[in-house]
Parts: C-alpha cells; sequence; structure tokens
C-alpha cells in the first residue's frame, strides 16, 4: 500500500493537498465553522433522527457481549 | 528498554434487526457471511492457542467466570490480516496487528468500512423495509455493555502487578480525552436519569479492580494471559476498559498514550507517587465530571485532579522521550510518532483545562455533549427526554447519512481512500502482513507449514513469531511452503 498511507500520515499535520477533498478538513476556519455546522445539523436533525425517538430508545436493547 | 509496542483493537458494534424478527446471533452472522462471502474469505479462526482462562498473576479463582471459546460462529480471517466475526451476540472487527497508533487508527476505520460494506451487502439480501443496523458504542443505556478491547505488546520479564498498579492510574484518568460521552446512569444502585450526560460509555460497568471476567464484574485490569505469542518472553495486556471512539483523533490519543504509558512502566520512568487510591469509584467520579474539577484521592494521600494527573503522566512521558525519543511506539513508517502523540496530548489537555474550546471536534464526549446540549436548548426539552438518548445512540450508527457524528465535521487523520485500501492490505509492519498476503495469493489456503529456526512446527492459519520485529525477513529467509491447493 502504502506509499499513500505513508504520505498522509507521516504528520498529522501535513495533509497532501491532494487529499484535501476526502478529508473535510478546513485548516484554519475550521474552529470558526463548528457552529455553522452545529446550526445547519440542527435544522435538518428531524429528518435524520428515527421517527419515535421513544420507541427507537425503548427497543435498543443488547444482551451477550464481550 | 521497553518492547516495541505491537498493539491493536478488538470493536463489537451494537447490532439490530428492523422490519423482522431476529436472534443478534442471526443478525451478526448475516452481515458477517455477507461480507465474507463476496470476498471468498473462507478462511477460519484456529482456537488452537486460546487460553482465555489463564490469568496473567499466576493462579486461579475458583468462583472466576473465564470466557468460553466460541467456535462455531462465524468467523473469518481477511486480507488485511483482520478478523471479523460473531462474538456472543455481536458482529466483531478485530484489526491486524499494528505498529503504531496511526496504523491502529487506519484499521479501525478499516473496520467501519468493513462493518458499513457488511449492512449494504446483508440489506440488498434482505426483502424490502428489512434491514440489519449496526452501532459503533458500547451500551444500550439498559445495563448492557460490550466491548472495544485494546491490545499491547509488553515484556514478561515486568511484574505484572506493578504494571497493573501504575497503567490503573492512567485507565482512570484517560477517559477525559477518549471518553465517547453517554446520556444517563447505567449504574443498578441510581435511577437512569440520576445523571444527565457523563464522558465515558463504560465506566458504570467496572466494579472490581483486577480480575479475569470480561462480562460479569468487570475489572479495571483484566488479567486474561493469552499472548499469542512466546509466552516466555511477552505478555498481551488485554484492556477492557476504553470506550469505542469515533473520532479517529480520540483513538490515536487512547492508543497512542497508552503505549507510552506502557513503555514508561517497563522502563521504570512511570511516576510512582501516582496511584489512586480507589480505582473503581474513582473511574465512575471522573465520568460523572465534565468540569474535571473533582479531588482523586492518591494512595500517598495527596489530592489532584483527573486533568492534573494527566498533565503528571504527559510530563513525565515528555521528560522520559528524552532517552530514545520513544523507538517503542515509532516504526520506519512513522519515525515521529511519539512526538505527535506527545504533541497532541498536550495540545488537549491545555484545550480540557481551557473548557475544551480547541477540541470539540476531536474528543467525542465533548462532540456529542455540545450536540445535546444545543438541540436540547433550541427544543427547549427536559434532560428526560428520550429524543437525547436517541441522539446519543445514533452519534454511533454506522448507517450513512444517519451518523451524527458524521455531520459534526470532526478532525481527521485518515482519507477515506485509505481506509478503503486498508480493507484489503494488511499493514507492512508486523506478522499480520505475512497472514494477510498468504490469503491475498491464496484465498483458498487452508494449512500453512513451515520451519522456524531449529525446531519444526506446524500451525494452521495462525502463525507464532518468537521475534515480532523481525518476523517478515526471518520468514522470507526461512520460510518453506507447501501449498495443497489448484495455484500450486
Amino acid at each position: 500500500m502504502t506509499e499513500k498511507i505513508r504520505k498522509s500520515n507521516s504528520n498529522i499535520n501535513e495533509v497532501p493537498a491532494e487529499e484535501i477533498d476526502d478529508l473535510v478538513v478546513g485548516k484554519n476556519d475550521h474552529a470558526e465553522n463548528l457552529k455553522a455546522d452545529l446550526d445547519q445539523l440542527l435544522d435538518d436533525i428531524d429528518s435524520i433522527l428515527e421517527t419515535n425517538a421513544e420507541d427507537f430508545v425503548n427497543s435498543y436493547v443488547q444482551k451477550g457481549g464481550e | 528498554m521497553a518492547l516495541p509496542k505491537v498493539c491493536g483493537i478488538e470493536t463489537e458494534y451494537g447490532v439490530i434487526s428492523r422490519g423482522f424478527d431476529s436472534s443478534p446471533i442471526v443478525a451478526s452472522s448475516v452481515l458477517v457471511n455477507a461480507y465474507a462471502g463476496a470476498f471468498k474469505q473462507s478462511i477460519q479462526w484456529d482456537f488452537g492457542d486460546e487460553t482465555p482462562d489463564r490469568d496473567a498473576r499466576g493462579f486461579s479463582l475458583e468462583d472466576a467466570f473465564p470466557p468460553e471459546v466460541e467456535t462455531h460462529m462465524a468467523n473469518s480471517v481477511l486480507t488485511n490480516g483482520a478478523r471479523y466475526y460473531v462474538d456472543h451476540a455481536h458482529p466483531e472487527v478485530s484489526t491486524p496487528e499494528c505498529r503504531t497508533a496511526m496504523e491502529v487508527v487506519l484499521y479501525d476505520r478499516a473496520g467501519e468500512q468493513i462493518i458499513r460494506e457488511s449492512m449494504q451487502r446483508a440489506n440488498a439480501l434482505l426483502p424490502e423495509h428489512h434491514e440489519i443496523i449496526t452501532y459503533k458504542n458500547n451500551s444500550d443505556g439498559k445495563g448492557n455493555s460490550y466491548g472495544c478491547h485494546e491490545n499491547y505488546l509488553v515484556s514478561r520479564e515486568l511484574p505484572f502487578g506493578q504494571l497493573a498498579t501504575f497503567i490503573t492510574t492512567h485507565f482512570v484518568t484517560r477517559q477525559i480525552y477518549c471518553g465517547a460521552g453517554k446520556v444517563g446512569s447505567e449504574l443498578f444502585s441510581e435511577r437512569s436519569d440520576a445523571v444527565s450526560y457523563q464522558i465515558s460509555q463504560r465506566a458504570d460497568f467496572f466494579e472490581e479492580e483486577i480480575g479475569l471476567e470480561t462480562t460479569i464484574r468487570r475489572p479495571i485490569i483484566n488479567t486474561r494471559d493469552e499472548p499469542h505469542c512466546d509466552p516466555d518472553k511477552y505478555r498481551r495486556l488485554h484492556v477492557i476498559v476504553g470506550d469505542a471512539n469515533m473520532s479517529e483523533y480520540a483513538t490515536y490519543l487512547k492508543v497512542g498514550t497508552t503505549a507510552i504509558v506502557l513503555a514508561m512502566i517497563e522502563d521504570g520512568a512511570f511516576p510512582t507517587h501516582l496511584i489512586v487510591d480507589s480505582p473503581v469509584s474513582t473511574i465512575r467520579t471522573v465520568s460523572r465530571d465534565a468540569s474535571l474539577a473533582s479531588p482523586i484521592r492518591l494512595r500517598n494521600g495527596t489530592l489532584k485532579t483527573s486533568l492534573e494527573i494527566q498533565f503528571l503522566i504527559l510530563e513525565a512521558a515528555e521528560k522520559y522521550s528524552t532517552h530514545d525519543g520513544l523507538k517503542s511506539v515509532c516504526s520506519a513508517e512513522f519515525p515521529n510518532e511519539g512526538a505527535e502523540i506527545l504533541r497532541l496530548w498536550r495540545e488537549t489537555l491545555t484545550n480540557l483545562s481551557n473548557g475544551g474550546v480547541g477540541s470539540f471536534d476531536t474528543i467525542d464526549w465533548l462532540a456529542k455533549m455540545s450536540l445535546i446540549n444545543a438541540y436540547q436548548d433550541r427544543n427547549d426539552l427536559s434532560p428526560k427526554d428520550a429524543r437525547l438518548k436517541a441522539l446519543d445512540l445514533q452519534y454511533h450508527d454506522m448507517r450513512p447519512g444517519k451518523n451524527l457524528s458524521d455531520r459534526m465535521n470532526l478532525r481527521k487523520l485518515v482519507a477515506h481512500s485509505d481506509a478503503e485500501l486498508a480493507r484489503t492490505e494488511p499493514p507492512q509492519s508486523t506478522r499480520a502482513y505475512f497472514r494477510g498476503e498468504c490469503l491475498k495469493r491464496w484465498p483458498s489456503l487452508q494449512l500453512v507449514c513451515f520451519t522456524f529456526g531449529t525446531s519444526a512446527c506446524s500451525r494452521s492459519r495462525k502463525f507464532r513469531s518468537n521475534d515480532v520485529q523481525n518476523f517478515r525477513c526471518v520468514l522470507i529467509s526461512q520460510l518453506r511452503w507447501r501449498y495443497d491447493g489448484e495455484n500450486s
């Protein structure tokens, strides 16, 4: 592999330009974007959330593990 | 000198079926078979060396309940060196053995892609409105938990009691940056709504300081002694106390800091006064204290906050790094790994001491908390509203488009294309390379025989190494193939 992986991960702050689109990272304006992203998510969230939250939460049961 | 910190993560995913009744075991099997079948990965795991009942303390407790080895479930070894299987009632992905924290992040992300691909393939086979859905979290909110276990290579020479005492301090306090966040309490002794939000998914489930169990009376230090390599030289520290993370940075810090702390303990560089007095109650106190200001009593009687303890461990690690540049956590591929982990560790603790500003896009519990608080405020909800618990669950939902962490713009370490590549390509830094390459070249491989050094050994599917670091070159020079297949 892994020329690519080596390149993109050799320093976590130095992502090659061609990978930027994949990473959805804007460097300097990232912090300022966070609140705008959160507001946007809250606008959209009812279409993402399970329609009946109470039923969904109650029926999510996981027995047995590890 | 500390051993190279070969490491990996095993993640159990929560699983539900929608539109039809199915046991979680069947749903998990459908996922594993949908994936393994599609890629002709029919090879099974060899259980010959499994000893889950062996206790690292060198004795066995009569009333202990070690986990049973399940050999009949769907079970597959992948070309990237990972194992994908049904564990009890969950689909579980074990990353290949990795050499650095960054590799673990890459293969943990590849594991997520494997799960997503499995859901897509399985659901394409099911009738309309039937669906299997998975969640990368650790609890159902009703007192049932499933694990995200880490593994680290440590020296057999290090007395286990010493290892356990010191690493406990890190496990109790590291959750302030690797906790995944949870709405409510799951302690039997209190109501679910006694806590509105806590830092860790798992902290409620730990009842003992040390022990062999993983499903009941869970211990902070798990004593399973099953090294999967030369037991005279090595231990595999099996860590069951952590949360599964959606944030790649949180996984990176979780594995990176733990690998460094283990190396420090091996080299006698851990600050010996940092021993937590009551780890079981403290792990809960830390989880329930988003202010990070609660005092923790140390065995020497002094009081420190979780943040202060983490800063003291970090400062000792920075001092320790001047000896050999943290070689045990670096590799040829990632020569600056140790320095990167230290830099991010300091940046994160500094941010946490300033209310978390700067880390809301790297720390899961902070990101989830900001989402839940904002949603609650906007809709004027009571802290008991079921929608807040639904948000918590859907932060971990593995369906594309339904996963809320995907929408939080968390900072990334791994490009999507690299995670896709790591779904089929093994890491080149450990023996997983050999396992994965064998399966890539000969998909119907069932048995490998080879001689190693002067003693002949024959192992099917699993490969033993006496020297983890040099395993690849040893294999190339000494391996002998006997392959009974169509490509021979």
